[in-house]
């Protein structure tokens, strides 16, 4: 009977691992997919879409985004949300800004220094979270007015032309390397390096049981509050880079820059499979999932709907987005429920 | 009610007191009221107070609804579109020469079918609030800039612009403080004294509890999301009218100062506790905060690190008082305390 | 039972409500937003003697304004601070600047009333939005506070004077005849990338522009689309890539808003596109300098943003002083500025600064702002 019992559960965990990599793929191919579609369909009345310009623009617009989502993703597969995110781009953005126009640092320093900063900025959510045991809703709520404020406070009125930057420092932006635009290859190596420790690695497993089963995870001894504190950590280092992608791409910062992004970065992430219930999820698809939102902008703008369908149908989207989910979700409980009847 | 059980019951209650958040709250917004005076010269003349407490107006209505919300569990992040979009419909109502008196009704239906339709993801599709009224957040606000575009609507008759800005007639209490206390008092007593309060509370302690107790969860998860999408409607009414303007980029930012107050006012973000008095206090204290900084020419940026700073510590501070008067009792009775929940104000539990 | 000590706070703080509106309520006239007739006779008997006072008091000494532009973080702002500043410092007086982060109208108000509360002399503002500010202000005008208008005219009723820092007609046509000299031929695609859809004075000039652009010198134009950027650095750029995506055959952006000639600027330049698009509207020149030398913006216009400030307090200053009323047809003098030669009020108490300035490489180099 316990045996049975036994084969029966490793069956249905191997059953469940299984469907759970199989939904994940199928997001990020849907998304594909539908992308496929609407690039045939807006092209036929906007030839100028599939265009190689058109296309990197958009790619490269998305990747701030989806460098801000992956780091955004991380902390909800750990159950917890991040709303700060903007703030801390905005924040890392005018600092680099300054520094680069008051010849106080050279690039790479500047570089340096807003990747350190945002790390920071990360790793104070974390405390807040883990030390003071405030819930990250709260936490992040808290620090994004506090960090936004900071953020004024330094700028002031002060605004950065794109003429007080090093020349050169917004050439990223633009330039490809063998075609493919340089912020597209950054976005693919963070993707590509955080899924490998996600997927490889203990720390990334241990990522997941957290978000899937915190007392669980805690039974089993695994140090949660740590693996927490690391994700908001790595959240605040990526929008520390998605702040120096911005400050690359729009050239002028004050200290509004940044403000309202929060919206699209947690909908890239949404749109891109990861659940708010955590524990499920890839990077890959928040990073597709803000190439996404990219796109249905860009080819509503070229179809000729005006620029104020572009919130509603992002609305829409969102809202399909979890609908589908909650239809997968449920299929896998069914099926894990089956199979351990069998 | 048990009699007191052991002689150190009287401290007892001193400790749960002090342990409370809407206790810290009458002392914050004492103090603040101390601050503000110290500050400017100009802060405790009589103008003033009204002009402080009808900026944060709409914010104060929203977040009542909001705060029944949060304590059965779930999250309405909507309320800001909901109220842009019924100042948009408003305005495309009058513009096209229906009177106010249709065009309000219909707004307020308007909220209403929002509201429902969150309600139903949420309490029948089984989503989470959080991400549905993310997505209705985004839909609401792009359906107010399909009806109205990005122009405004403004020549709305005086008689209507005395609604948001006018005062009670001799008085200098404005309008919509009136609606609010009255909202307040309405849901305060739905909250705390009616068997529907009960079951928010339930749901937001344990949603499958409450089920098998008897609870219909369902139904009164959208009963309130319907009441959070007609509330937001009226507060976009009321904006329509204090700005003498329909947009429809109205109320935009607003959905994170409610979150704020209402958390501030101590409620707790699990769900299963927090007051409808606490989110008052805390809208006092926020309105007096920004208008006490503001004449002291404070920077709006160190308000906004003030804010921060206090919801972070609306959490930390109860936790603590929990964890010291834990230990107080462990000293004193030489054995572990019951687990019992944080005292953020219940409404009493069978 | 717990809920009564939370209940006695909310009726605490409820009395002390009706405490502060009662005892108010006998010793201020109640002011009502209700521009009605009984208000101006109520604060009348009230206001005047105040403002008598203050204006004895000001018309020699230092005064205290509320300098409250569209936002705190855009420079053209800064740069008309830069005159008022200035003259408030001949006389010693204080300026105050308040405002939001963001242009928009409601986040004005609070600001209003606070100033109100102030009692400072004169509020010079620049609405977001004309009648979102407009109860606000006459509330501030009914307690005895001047209020001056500039770059963005709240509603008419709900100032004193207006200092308009150009003619709209004549911004509207100047606009046009850039577009016009940029294209090839006068004939082409146009796009209008504007500031924030509720502004007043970018959607004056942009509707002269249109009349404008009717006439049969023009027809070769044609205006694709006009969006808006929100005076916000990011907005206007993607609005600008958005244009320059959208219609390949794009010959002239015209911005009239400092913050959108600079981002399109930028987006035209890093495009590659400068030399088959051309942007032109209202810059400041140190912005503009290296798009006229490199042929992406070869004509622009403005004015003397400092001047703007500086007019615009002197304006503040002869309302306390009594020594001008804002109506139509009053004469007045500001050394330094119009040649030293007389002001006059025109209809619904507008003040013109000046006409628009041209600015192109013959003369760019020779100005620093």
């Amino acid at each position: 009977m316990a045996e049975s019992g036994v084969t029966a559960t490793v069956g249905a965990g191997r059953t469940r691992g299984q469907w759970l990599s199989t939904v994940a793929r199928q997001r990020e191919l849907s998304l594909v997919a539908i992308m496929f579609v609407l690039g045939g369909l807006v092209s036929v009345t906007a030839p100028q879409f599939l265009t190689l310009s058109n296309l990197s623009q958009v790619a490269v617009l998305a990747s701030i985004v989806a460098v801000a989502a992956v780091g955004e993703a991380l902390v909800m597969i750990t159950r917890n949300i991040d709303l700060s995110v903007e703030a801390m781009i905005g924040l890392v953005a005018y600092c680099v800004a300054i520094v680069l126009q008051r010849h106080a640092l050279d690039a790479p320093a500047a570089i340096a220094l807003g990747i350190g900063i945002g790390l920071v900025l990360g790793m104070i959510n974390g405390a807040v979270v883990t030390l003071l045991k405030v819930p990250s809703i709260v936490a992040t709520l808290g620090t994004l007015s506090i960090f936004r404020g900071v953020d004024y406070l330094i700028a002031g009125s002060h605004q950065v032309p794109l003429a007080g930057l090093p020349p050169g420092f917004t050439d990223p932006a633009r330039d490809s390397i063998l075609g493919i635009p340089i912020f597209v290859l950054v976005t693919l190596l963070v993707v590509v390096i955080g899924s490998v420790v996600l997927r490889s690695t203990r720390f990334g497993r241990q990522v997941y049981a957290v978000g899937s089963n915190p007392e669980a995870a805690a039974i089993l001894g695994i140090p949660s509050r740590l693996v927490v504190f690391a994700a908001f950590s790595l959240c605040g280092l990526l929008a520390g880079v998605a702040g120096i992608l911005w400050v690359m791409e729009f050239g002028t910062i004050n200290g509004t820059s940044a403000t309202g992004t929060v919206l699209s970065i947690v909908a890239a992430v949404v749109v891109g499979g990861v659940s708010t219930l955590g524990g499920i999820g890839t990077l890959a698809g928040a990073a597709l999932g803000a190439l996404f939102l990219g796109f249905i902008a860009n080819a509503l703008i070229l179809v000729g709907l005006s620029q104020f369908w572009l919130q509603a149908i992002y609305g829409v989207v969102i809202l399909v987005a979890i609908s589908a989910d909650a239809i997968i979700l449920r299929r896998i409980q069914r099926a894990t429920v089956e199979s351990r009847a069998r | 009610m048990s009699a007191p059980v052991a002689p150190g019951n009287g401290e007892r209650r001193w400790t749960h007191l002090l342990a409370r958040w809407e206790t810290l709250l009458v002392v914050v917004v004492v103090g603040l009221v101390a601050l503000g005076a110290s500050l400017s010269p100009f802060f405790l003349t009589p103008g003033n107070f009204s002009n402080l407490i009808a900026a944060l107006m709409e914010v104060a209505i929203m977040a009542l609804p909001m705060t029944l919300i949060i304590v059965a569990g779930e999250i309405d992040l909507s309320v800001e579109s909901m109220a842009g979009l019924s100042s948009a419909i408003l305005g495309f109502l009058w513009a096209a020469g229906v009177p106010l008196w249709i065009g309000i009704p219909v707004v307020l239906l308007v909220g209403i079918l929002g509201g429902l339709m969150n309600g139903l993801l949420v309490a029948r599709g089984g989503l989470p609030s959080l991400v549905v009224t993310l997505g209705t957040l985004a839909l609401f606000r792009g359906l107010a800039l399909i009806v109205l575009g990005p122009r405004g609507v403004s020549d709305f008759p005086p008689a209507f612009t005395e609604l948001g800005f006018g005062h009670v007639p001799g008085t200098l209490i404005p309008w919509p403080f009136v609606i609010f206390i009255l909202l307040a008092i309405l849901l305060g007593i739905l909250l705390h004294r009616t068997w529907v309060g009960r079951q928010v509370y339930a749901i937001g302690k344990n949603a499958g509890t409450a089920r098998f107790s008897g609870v219909r969860v369902t139904r009164v998860r959208v009963g309130l999301f319907v009441l959070s999408g007609l509330v937001s409607s009226l507060a976009g009414v009321i904006l329509t009218s204090r700005l003498s303007s329909a947009r429809a980029d109205a109320a935009q930012g607003m959905t994170l100062t409610v979150a704020t107050v209402v958390l501030l006012g101590g409620v707790n973000i699990f769900g299963g506790s927090g007051t409808i008095p606490g989110v008052v206090l805390a809208v006092l204290a926020v309105a007096i905060m920004q208008n006490a900084l503001r004449l002291a020419s404070v920077s709006v940026e160190v308000q906004s690190i003030a804010l921060g700073l206090l919801l972070i510590l609306s959490v930390v501070i109860p936790n603590f008082a929990h964890q010291a008067k834990s230990a107080l009792d462990r000293v004193r009775r030489g054995r572990p305390p019951p687990a019992d929940s944080i005292a953020h104000g219940e409404a009493a539990v069978s | 039972m717990e809920l009564r000590s939370a209940g006695r706070s909310i009726a605490l703080a409820s009395v002390a409500v009706l405490i502060f509106s009662a005892c108010s309520g006998s010793s201020t006239p109640s002011p009502s937003a209700a521009p009605s007739v009984a208000a101006p006779s109520a604060a009348a008997s009230a206001a005047p003697s105040a403002a008598a006072s203050a204006a004895a008091s000001a018309a020699a000494g230092p005064i205290t304004v509320g300098y409250l532009p569209k936002d705190i973080v855009n420079q053209y702002f800064a740069a008309a601070k830069t005159g008022v500043d200035k003259a408030a410092a001949e006389t010693g007086s204080k300026v105050i600047q308040v405002g939001p982060n963001e242009a928009k109208p409601d986040l004005q108000i609070p600001f209003i009333t606070d100033l109100t509360t102030q009692k400072v002399g004169a509020i010079i503002i620049s609405a977001d939005g004309k009648d979102e500010v407009a109860p606000a202000l006459k509330l501030a005008m009914a307690a005895g506070i001047k209020v001056v208008g500039f770059d963005s005219s709240p509603a008419v009723g709900a100032y004193d004077v207006f200092v308009n820092q150009v003619d709209f007609s004549g911004v509207g046509v100047n606009l046009a005849d850039w577009a016009c000299e940029l294209a090839p031929s006068c004939t082409g695609e146009i796009a209008i990338l504007s500031a924030a859809a509720t502004a007043t004075n970018q959607n004056a000039w942009i509707d002269l522009m249109k009349t404008t652009l009717k006439l049969d010198k023009y027809k070769g134009l044609k205006l694709v689309d006009t969006v808006y950027g929100n005076d916000d650095a990011t907005v206007s750029t993607t609005q600008a890539q958005g244009l320059l995506t959208k219609y390949p055959n794009l010959k002239v952006i015209v911005a009239p808003t400092t913050v959108g000639i600079l981002a399109a600027a930028q987006v035209v330049k890093q495009a590659g596109k400068s030399a088959t698009v051309k942007v032109t509207g209202l810059g400041f020149p140190n912005d503009m300098k290296p798009f006229v030398k490199d042929g992406t913006s070869p004509v622009f216009g403005l004015w003397s943003v400092p001047d703007l400030g500086y007019l615009s307090y002197q304006v503040a200053a002869k309302l306390i002083s009594g020594e001008i009323t804002g109506k139509e047809g009053e004469t007045f003098t500001v050394k330094g500025l119009n040649g030293d030669k007389p002001y006059t009020i025109g209809k619904d108490g507008v003040v013109i600064l000046g006409p628009a300035f041209r600015f192109d490489k013959t003369n760019v180099d020779n100005f620093n702002f």
